[in-house]
């Protein structure tokens, strides 16, 4: 299962960079999303994973008796996903706002920094 | 003493609120503060030249051994004194000189800055305090010499300035902090006794030379002496302030300063002879080349630069005692005849040499001193200018070895200095008033007193030396670290070798005052080589260094991101893919992985194809419903691999965007097909290049060992330390709990920024709406 | 969107929702869950209440700009970790735990405060985003 989600990994990698070369704007912000989740997986995957045995401790003692995931990429990943909700929000106001003053989905028309090039 | 060195940034501060009222007669009044320094300064001769030093310390940073330390001692104390007095008289004389001026109060903040600046340089201990006051130095001369700045050619002067000095600057920090770094301090004073364990380091050559490029851009030394005939474009007062008496000094007093932590080594000597050699007879013999007045005095100021470090590098304690005095002679005649050629220009208008004559008609106490001046400089008795080459001459001689050359070059260019002396100082009142400046009128009191005094000074140290000799010139021998106490100084030698080299410098050079008058054409003719000159080929190599990089900037830095993000990746695949295909082999060992269920392969065949449709599919809401498949297919990779809360989590979020991008997505633009089959092809190739790349990463990872020891140790303490069963959300909580709180301050500023980018009615919006 | 069947669910929806969000939250410390989950789900309750009602109808509901809670759970994360600071002289962020459990919360400490802390500025954060461009869409 890990070669297979390395691979699934590369895909995502390759889709995301991939979809940030566009030209297109709305194709950058899904490339952004893909790359995030592709990294995503990355850190879970180089924590080594583990089945059926999430990292939370058993009712009835206070140590971990057996084998348990990883909890610190865990605690990466769930904080990263949730910032990445703020940095898509955020990116496709941005989208959007710049789509409406400069008037062009061409990345390449929004090259210059002046507001009223 | 703290006080007295930052009064003048107080001062500079206060005039930012109350510049208007010293814009007008008020301005003279700016003057006290130069004025009260230097008694406070003078105040201190007597312990000093006891053989006293005093030294205060404040800490600042004493972590890194880096405080507000100061010293004053001979050599500090002449340089203070030359500061504050000249300084006193130059505010006085921009009163004057300035009237009326619309910036007048900006003009003085600037000079008053500079002299805190100065100050804080000539009586640092610390040598990080040193650096940071040389900088401050290089700083206010930019606004000094640009003050102009509706002018092109004085903005690029004071660029040029700034260049040169701000370089050495750089190689300053840099020889500080190797110097600090070998010997484990700061401090000046404690590095005092460390000489022999300096000069035997290996990085010794290295410590000098950084040394060395610092002293000689700021002292205009060969090849970096062009800057300063290009700041003569800042108003005179600056030019007399900075450029002759104080600022340009800074690199004579770093190597003064230096010179018994560093000197006494063949290198340390042998550079400063040469380079000072040939810095002196260079640019004397420029100053024959020179029309303009203050032309002709910035050349010669360079020479007398390349003397006194030529006398550092001779290194004897003649040579010392000559350097000593000479500073002093230099200061009051030079800054005498930048005085007299500010007032020339103030009141007939031009400074070009060949159009003015006569003019002691009109300005008599101005020809005084400019004659004053002139013979000081040329070393005719009674002047202290005439001790000061006596000494000079003495230390030549007595030099050694190579004495011939370096006599023979002292001489030609005390001729050369002679003869820009008096072309500056003299020439413009001899003769017969031209018709054009018959409207010529006297300077006010303020403007003609200044270089009078300073003249006088000229003679009245000439004839009585004793007045300097104790109280200021030994002191800052000593401070050399060379005892002159045996030492007297007197205009009368006896006839021997040194009397008659004088002759022979004041006959030659009278002479040649007679032969050669400054004209445009000898100014014209040497123009011709101007293209060989170290200015020329410093401003070519500028010239095609823009050039080089407009062409850098262009390739790289161009604007369009994707250039960006393809240059970014390529290198990436390029080194990662180099080093892992080129000395790692890959293995994998398939009985420590997990096994393939069918299940699994079949999110992970649902996950792929998301993917594949989100990047290929032409409609934009398809898109967004294929992502919201892989976020969810990513959701069960996380349930099967024992992450409930990841599950969890990118479930709620999967959601929350795909309603995201569903609000916008009718106001978001559409697709367009910008790219033409061979780009496609292009990034389709690098994307699965660095597909590729990260994907043999992860393999090669996962065949390393893994270390669970933070993971570990958060385990076995969540429920003892934390009370907590879920180590994700103790993790999150508890143990790393200030980073989640600033995650959430980070969300909250992304939510802010979402509502500002929408609500706020801003200048841009109104216009497209 | 508004359809029936949506509108009257989503009437007993939110409530249940919102109460399953609490018990996310404060299981969250023994079990898959907590303030980040939580929020979340809250947030999502009222993105489909405003879904079925209109946005008019939900923001009615709240009383208040969704944009208060930010500063509100900043300010209570921010406090519980400050508290062993300001009470105990500790370090910032230290735990500190009631010597007694309390029935069925198991454990109170100054944890679980910050917890409702994510908490609020997660619904907060999520429903100023969405409110802010479905009113602009």
């Amino acid at each position: 299962m890990e070669v297979l989600l390395a691979i699934i990994i590369g895909i995502l990698y390759a889709a995301g960079v991939y979809m940030i070369l566009r030209r297109s704007l709305v194709k950058l912000i899904i490339g952004i999303i893909l790359l995030g989740n592709g990294a995503n997986l990355l850190i879970f995957l180089l924590g080594r994973i583990t089945e059926g045995a999430p990292p939370i401790i058993p009712e009835d003692s206070s140590v971990f008796t057996e084998a348990y995931a990883d909890p610190v990429p865990q605690a990466l990943i769930l904080t990263a996903i949730v910032i990445s909700f703020g940095l898509q929000s955020f990116a496709i106001i941005l989208v959007k706002r710049a789509h409406k003053v400069v008037k062009t989905d061409d990345l390449d028309e929004m090259n210059a920094t002046d507001e009223d090039s | 003493m703290l006080t007295a060195i930052l009064l003048g940034f107080l001062f500079a501060l206060f005039l930012v609120f109350t510049g208007k009222f010293f814009r007008g007669k008020l301005a003279v009044l700016s003057a006290l503060i130069p004025a009260g320094l230097f008694a406070y300064f003078a105040s201190f001769i007597s312990k000093i030249s006891a053989g006293e030093i005093i030294t205060k310390t404040y800490e600042w940073v004493p972590a890194f051994g880096v405080n507000l330390s100061f010293k004053l001692d001979g050599l500090s104390l002449l340089f203070s004194l030359m500061i504050t007095g000249i300084g006193f008289l130059v505010f006085s004389y921009t009163a004057s000189y300035l009237k009326g001026h619309k910036y007048l109060d900006r003009f003085y903040g600037y000079l008053s800055v500079f002299m805190a600046a100065m100050l804080g340089l000539v009586l640092s201990n610390n040598i990080i305090s040193l650096f940071v006051f040389w900088e401050l130095t290089s700083i206010s001369s930019f606004f000094l010499i640009g003050f102009n700045n509706d002018s092109a050619a004085s903005r690029k002067s004071a660029l040029t300035a700034l260049g040169i000095t701000g370089l050495g600057g750089f190689f300053l920090l840099s020889g500080v902090l190797l110097l600090g770094s070998m010997t484990g301090t700061y401090n000046i004073t404690e590095m005092l006794s460390m000489q022999e364990a300096i000069a035997g380091s290996e990085y010794y050559i290295l410590a000098a030379s950084l040394f060395f490029v610092a002293a000689f851009t700021k002292s205009a030394q060969f090849p970096f002496h062009f800057w300063l005939p290009a700041a003569m474009k800042a108003p005179t007062p600056v030019s007399t302030y900075l450029h002759s008496a104080t600022m340009v000094k800074a690199g004579v007093y770093l190597l003064m300063r230096f010179t018994p932590i560093l000197g006494d080594h063949p290198f340390w000597n042998n550079t400063l002879i040469i380079v000072g050699g040939i810095t002196m007879v260079y640019t004397a013999i420029h100053s024959l080349f020179r029309t303009d007045l203050k032309g002709i005095l910035a050349y010669s100021t360079i020479s007398a630069l390349g003397i006194l470090v030529f006398l550092i590098g001779l290194g004897t304690k003649a040579a010392f005692l000559a350097a000593a005095v000479f500073i002093m002679v230099h200061a009051l005649y030079k800054a005498t005849l930048f005085l007299v050629a500010g007032i020339i220009d103030h009141q007939a208008g031009t400074r070009d040499v060949t159009k003015l004559a006569g003019l002691r008609k009109v300005m008599m106490p101005v020809a005084i001193a400019g004659f004053l001046a002139a013979i000081s400089s040329a070393g005719i008795p009674p002047t202290i200018g005439f001790l000061g080459k006596e000494l000079t001459y003495e230390a030549s001689l007595n030099f050694g070895t190579g004495t011939i050359i370096i006599v023979i070059a002292i001489v030609l260019t005390k001729i050369f200095l002679l003869w820009a002396g008096f072309a500056a100082g003299i020439k413009p009142f001899m003769g017969k008033l031209p018709e054009a400046q018959k409207e010529t009128k006297m300077p006010g009191l303020l403007m003609w007193f200044p270089p009078i005094i300073l003249a006088v000074l000229s003679i009245l140290f000439g004839i009585f030396p004793s007045l300097i000799e104790s109280a200021i010139v030994k002191p800052m021998v000593f401070a050399l670290g060379a005892d002159a106490s045996e030492d007297h100084l007197a205009l009368w030698h006896g006839f021997n070798t040194v009397l008659l080299l004088s002759a022979v410098t004041i006959g030659v050079g009278l002479l040649l005052y007679f032969l050669v008058r400054p004209s445009n054409k000898l100014e014209q003719k040497v123009a011709k080589l101007e293209f060989i000159s170290p200015r020329s080929i410093m401003e070519k190599g500028n010239y095609y260094f823009v050039i080089f990089s407009r062409f850098w900037t262009n390739v790289f830095q161009n604007g369009y991101l994707r250039n960006y993000v393809t240059s970014i990746i390529l290198f990436l695949v390029i080194l990662v893919g180099y080093i892992l295909f080129g000395h790692q082999r890959l293995v994998i060992d398939h009985s420590q992985l997990a096994e393939i269920t069918a299940y699994e392969l079949v999110v992970a065949l649902i996950l792929v194809a998301g993917v594949l449709y989100t990047v290929f599919t032409k409609s934009r809401l398809a898109a967004v419903a294929a992502m919201g498949v892989v976020g969810l297919s990513i959701c069960l990779i996380f349930v099967f691999y024992s992450a409930p809360d990841l599950a969890m989590t990118q479930f709620s979020i999967d959601t929350l965007t795909v309603i995201l991008f569903v609000l916008v997505l009718y106001r978001l633009p559409k697709y367009l097909s910008l790219s033409d089959y061979k780009m496609r092809l292009r990034d389709g190739v690098l994307s699965l290049a660095l597909g590729t790349i990260i994907c043999v990463l992860a393999l090669q990872v996962l065949a390393e060992p893994a270390n669970n020891e933070i993971g570990d140790f958060y385990a076995k303490n969540a429920y003892l330390l934390a009370h907590g069963k879920n180590v994700v959300n103790v993790i999150l909580v508890d143990f790393r709990g200030t980073d989640t709180l600033i995650e959430i301050s980070v969300l909250a500023i992304a939510a802010i920024g979402v509502f500002g980018l929408l609500k706020l009615r801003l200048k841009s919006t109104d216009r497209t709406q | 969107m508004k359809t029936l069947i949506l509108k009257t669910a989503s009437a007993y929806l939110l409530p249940v929702l919102l109460v399953f969000s609490v018990f996310i939250l404060l299981r969250g410390h023994y079990l898959p869950g907590g303030g980040f989950v939580g929020g979340l789900i809250a947030a999502i309750a009222f993105v489909l209440h405003a879904f079925a009602n209109g946005l008019k109808n939900t923001k009615g509901l709240l009383q208040f700009h969704p944009g208060f809670l930010m500063p509100v759970g900043l300010g209570l994360a921010f406090l519980s970790g400050l508290a062993p600071v300001l009470g105990f002289d500790d370090p910032f962020m230290t735990g500190l735990w009631l010597p007694y459990d309390v029935p069925v919360l198991g454990s109170v400490g100054s944890a679980l405060f910050f917890d409702i802390g994510v908490y609020f500025v997660v619904i907060g954060v999520t429903l100023t985003i969405i409110f802010t461009i479905s009113e602009s869409a």
